[in-house]
C-alpha cells in the first residue's frame, strides 16, 4: 500500500497521478480518473499545480541573538507555508555563525521544532564575525552542518583575503556565496543611486558598485578555476558580467530575488522603508534584464534573500530603517504573476526555484522522477488572498507586497511523503 | 479677505513645493504681502491666531528659521512651543514615531519640524492629525526657504516669468536648491545651477534646468544669483580638493557679478561663509537682498501658519 497518492494535478502542463512511498517518488502516471490505488492517504488535487518543493540558498533567519525578528521556528513554519522544503540561513545571527557550535545550535532548533521539515541548512561565515579580515574555521563549519560559506551583508573588500578563503574553501568541497558591493562606492543606503533618488535627496547606491565586485569575483573565479556564487543579483551590468564569465567557462552560478522582478525602484516613493533593501531595487531596465537572464539561464537561481524585521524598525525615517524584505510567506505567490502571464517559463521556473540550486548546494532534488525525495508542494493558482501582517506565518511583516491581493497560494506540502502544512 | 483666503488652502501639511500648484504659491506670496505690511507696524502683533499652538520641533540646528517660525507665530499670538532634540528624548534614543505619537497627545495646531532625515517631514505627517510644515528634511526640501526666495524676487522683479537666475555651489546636498529648482520653474523663471561635477546631483540633467561648470558662463546676463552655502566637511569627504581652490573657481565675486545684468540680486539662504562661497563685499552690496529674505521668511512664514490653521475641513 502506498503511503500518499495525489490524483489529478498539473505538472508542468499534464494532469498526472503521484505515488509516494517511503519517502519518495514512486511513480508518476498519467493523470486516469478510474485509477483506484490503496494509500494511506488520497489527496485529489484537481486543478492544482504540482511543484517540487522550493529551495531556498538565501535567507536570514535571526536565531540566536535576534529573535524578537524571526525565530528558526518561525522562519521554518513560514517556509513551510510559502512551499520551500529547504532553506540555507545566512550567518548574521548574533553571534554570528562562524563556529561549530552555533551552526550545531541551529540545527538543533530546527530539528527540535520540524523534525520533518522545511529542513535548514546553515551558511556558515567565511571571515571571523564577517569583519572580512581573518577567515573563520571553514572546516569546523562544514562538519558541523555548514553548506556553503558567505559573508553576505558585508562584502569581502580585501580581494587576496576573498581568493584565499576561496581557495581553503574549495578544498571542503563547498561553495563561496559573495555579496557583491563595493562598500566605498556602494555604502548600504538601500536605494538605487537615480534621478528619483536625487530628487529625494537620498544618497544611492549606484549599480557598477555591484558590477565592480562581480567582475573581481568572476576573474578570480576563471583565474583560479574555482566556482563561485554570486548572491541576489539586481542590476544589468552584473547580469552582463555573469553572461560574460559564463561565455568564457567560469564556473559560476547566480542568483536573483522576487524583489527585483517584480518591482523597480519607483517603490521607494513616499520614502517606503519596506522597499529598502540592499542591493536596491533598480530601474526597470534592470529589471527587464534580469527576467531576461532568468530565461536565458545566466541567472540560475531564484532566492527570496528574506530577511525579517521587527514592524517597529521599519516605522523610521528612510535612512534609519534597516535593509530587509520579508519573503518566505510571499515569493511563490508574487513570483507565480509571472509564470502565469508567461513572462518567466514554468520549467524555467521550477529549475531555478527548486532543482538547480538543490543540485549546485548539494541538497536533495526532486525531479518527479522514482527514488527522487517525495518533497512536493500542491498549489492553488487561482486561490486569492490578501497580505496582510496576520497571513503571513514569518515573525517579520516586513513584507513589500503588503496590502496586496496576491492569486496562488499552498495548500499542502509534503516533505519525504509527510505533510508539513 | 482672511476667511476666503483661508477657505481655498486645501493642504494639511507643507512638505515639498511639488505638491503646491501654481494657484497656491501665488495665494502663499499675496497673503505674505498682506502680513508683510503689518511687520512694518509700530505694533506688529494680531490676534488672528490667538488660543492656537504651534510646537517648533528642531531636531537639527537653526537659527534663523526656528526664529523666523517663532516671530511668525507670536506676531499671530500662537502659542508657540520649542522641541529641540538635545535635552529631549530623541537625545534618549526615542524614536521619531514615538515622539509623533507623544506631540499628538499634545493635541498642538500645527507642527513645523526640521530634522537632517529625507522625509522626516512625511514621516511626522503620516502619522499626526495637526498640520505639518516642513521646516528643512535632510538634503530634500525646504519648502519654506524657495517660498520666502521667491517673496524676495517678486517684490523685486515684479514679474517672474522669463527672469533667470543662477543657483551656485553645493546642488547635490542643498534642500534649499531642490525646492527652489521646482518653485522658481513653476513660476516661469529659467534656472541654471553652477558648481564642481562632485556637487552636482546624479540625474541632474533630467531636472528643468541648464547646468554649467563655469562660473562666469552661468552668471552671464542673469537677473539674480543665489549663493549656497558649502559644508566645510565636504572637502574631508573627498568632493573637493581645498576650500581654496574652491573659493578661486566658484566664490561669487564683485567680478563675476559684473557680468550678471546690472542690478542683478543677491541671495544666500545663509548662514554665510564670507569669502568662500560669497565674497564679503557682494554680500554688503546693495544688490545683496540676504537681510531682506530675512524679512520675507517671517511674512511668508506668518502667512503660512495663519493658511494652513485656519483653513476649512
Amino acid at each position: 500500500m502506498a503511503d500518499l497518492f495525489i490524483r489529478g494535478a498539473t505538472l508542468q502542463g499534464r494532469t498526472v497521478d503521484v505515488l509516494v512511498e517511503g519517502g519518495v517518488v514512486l511513480d508518476v502516471l498519467a493523470h486516469d480518473p478510474a485509477r483506484c490505488i490503496e494509500a494511506a492517504q488520497v489527496r485529489d488535487a484537481a486543478g492544482l499545480v504540482l511543484l517540487p518543493s522550493l529551495v531556498d540558498v538565501h535567507v536570514h533567519l535571526r536565531e540566536p541573538g535576534l529573535e524578537y525578528k524571526e525565530t528558526i521556528a518561525t522562519g521554518l513554519t513560514a517556509a513551510a507555508h510559502g512551499g520551500f522544503g529547504r532553506i540555507c540561513c545566512m550567518a548574521n545571527t548574533k553571534p554570528v555563525n562562524d563556529a561549530g557550535a552555533v551552526t550545531a545550535f541551529m540545527l538543533g532548533q530546527a530539528k527540535k521544532s520540524h523534525p520533518n521539515g522545511p529542513w535548514l541548512h546553515p551558511i556558515g561565515a567565511l571571515t571571523m564575525g564577517l569583519k572580512g579580515q581573518d577567515m573563520a574555521p571553514l572546516a569546523e563549519l562544514a562538519e558541523a552542518g555548514c553548506v556553503a560559506f558567505s559573508n553576505d551583508g558585508l562584502p569581502v573588500l580585501d580581494s587576496e583575503r576573498f581568493r584565499r578563503a576561496m581557495e581553503y574553501a574549495a578544498d571542503l568541497g563547498k561553495m563561496v556565496i559573495d555579496h557583491c558591493e563595493d562598500p566605498f562606492l556602494a555604502p548600504g543606503t538601500g536605494v538605487n543611486e537615480s534621478a528619483l533618488t536625487a530628487r529625494m535627496g537620498l544618497k544611492g547606491q549606484p549599480s557598477v558598485g555591484e558590477a565592480a565586485q562581480v567582475a573581481r569575483d568572476v576573474l578570480l573565479a576563471g583565474y583560479l578555476k574555482l566556482p563561485v556564487h554570486i548572491a541576489h543579483v539586481s542590476c544589468r551590468e552584473a547580469v552582463e558580467l555573469i553572461a560574460w564569465a559564463k561565455a568564457k567557462g567560469v564556473d559560476v552560478t547566480a542568483e536573483t530575488c522576487p524583489h527585483y522582478l517584480c518591482y523597480t525602484q519607483d517603490a521607494v516613493r513616499g520614502y517606503n522603508t519596506l522597499a529598502k533593501v540592499s542591493p536596491p531595487l533598480r530601474g526597470e531596465d534592470d529589471r527587464l534584464a534580469l527576467i531576461q537572464a532568468v530565461n536565458e539561464g545566466v541567472i540560475d537561481f531564484l532566492a527570496t534573500d528574506h530577511a525579517p524585521h521587527a514592524m517597529h524598525e521599519k516605522e523610521h525615517p528612510f535612512e534609519e530603517a534597516p535593509n530587509g524584505i520579508s519573503w518566505l510567506d510571499t515569493a511563490l505567490a508574487k513570483c507565480w504573476e509571472l509564470v502565469r502571464a508567461g513572462v518567466i517559463g514554468e520549467e524555467r521556473f521550477v529549475m531555478a526555484a527548486s532543482t538547480g540550486p538543490g543540485e549546485r548546494f548539494g541538497l536533495g532534488v526532486n525531479r518527479f522522477r522514482p527514488g527522487d525525495p517525495a518533497d512536493i508542494v500542491l498549489f492553488d493558482p487561482d486561490a486569492v488572498w490578501t497580505v496582510t501582517p496576520e497571513a503571513l506565518h514569518s515573525k517579520g511583516k516586513n513584507a513589500l507586497c503588503l496590502g496586496e491581493t496576491l492569486r496562488g497560494r499552498v495548500v499542502a506540502h509534503y516533505l519525504a511523503g509527510v505533510a508539513v502544512i | 479677505m482672511q476667511h476666503d483666503t483661508a477657505r481655498s488652502w486645501r493642504h494639511k501639511d507643507l512638505l515639498d513645493i511639488s505638491q503646491l500648484s501654481l494657484e497656491d504659491v501665488l495665494l502663499i506670496l499675496d497673503t505674505a504681502d498682506y502680513f508683510q505690511e503689518i511687520n512694518t507696524r509700530p505694533t506688529k502683533k494680531v490676534p488672528t491666531l490667538k488660543g492656537r499652538s504651534v510646537v517648533l520641533f528642531f531636531a537639527e540646528p537653526s537659527t534663523r528659521t526656528k526664529t523666523s517660525f517663532d516671530v511668525a507665530g507670536k506676531r499671530l499670538s500662537a502659542d508657540t512651543f520649542s522641541l529641540a532634540k538635545s535635552g529631549s528624548s530623541l537625545q534618549k534614543g526615542e524614536s521619531l514615531k514615538d515622539t509623533a505619537l507623544t506631540l499628538q497627545a499634545m493635541r498642538p495646531d500645527a507642527i513645523v519640524i526640521r530634522h537632517e532625515q529625507n522625509g522626516a517631514a512625511e514621516f511626522m505627517a503620516n502619522r499626526l492629525e495637526c498640520s505639518v510644515i516642513n521646516a528643512g528634511d535632510g538634503r530634500h526640501a525646504h519648502p519654506t526657504q524657495a517660498l520666502l526666495d521667491a517673496y524676495t524676487l517678486r517684490e523685486h522683479w515684479g514679474m517672474m516669468a522669463g527672469k533667470t537666475l543662477c543657483i551656485l555651489g553645493d546642488i547635490a546636498h542643498s534642500r534649499v536648491a531642490r525646492s527652489n529648482v521646482i518653485l522658481l520653474n513653476l513660476m516661469g523663471v529659467n534656472v541654471r545651477l553652477c558648481g564642481p561635477r562632485t556637487l552636482m546631483p546624479y540625474g541632474v540633467e533630467t531636472w528643468p534646468v541648464t547646468v554649467y561648470d563655469r562660473v562666469e558662463d552661468a552668471v552671464a546676463g542673469v537677473d539674480a544669483v543665489m549663493c549656497l552655502r558649502l559644508q566645510l566637511e565636504r572637502q574631508q569627504a573627498g568632493l573637493l580638493p581645498d576650500l581654496r581652490e574652491y573659493a578661486a573657481r566658484y566664490c561669487l565675486t564683485a567680478g563675476r557679478l559684473a557680468l550678471a545684468n546690472a542690478h542683478a540680486q543677491v541671495l544666500h539662504p545663509g548662514p554665510i561663509n564670507r569669502g568662500l562661497e560669497i565674497a564679503a563685499d557682494v554680500a554688503d552690496a546693495p544688490e545683496s537682498c540676504i537681510l531682506d529674505q530675512v524679512a520675507a521668511g517671517v511674512a511668508v512664514r506668518m502667512a503660512l501658519l495663519f493658511l494652513h490653521l485656519t483653513r476649512k475641513g
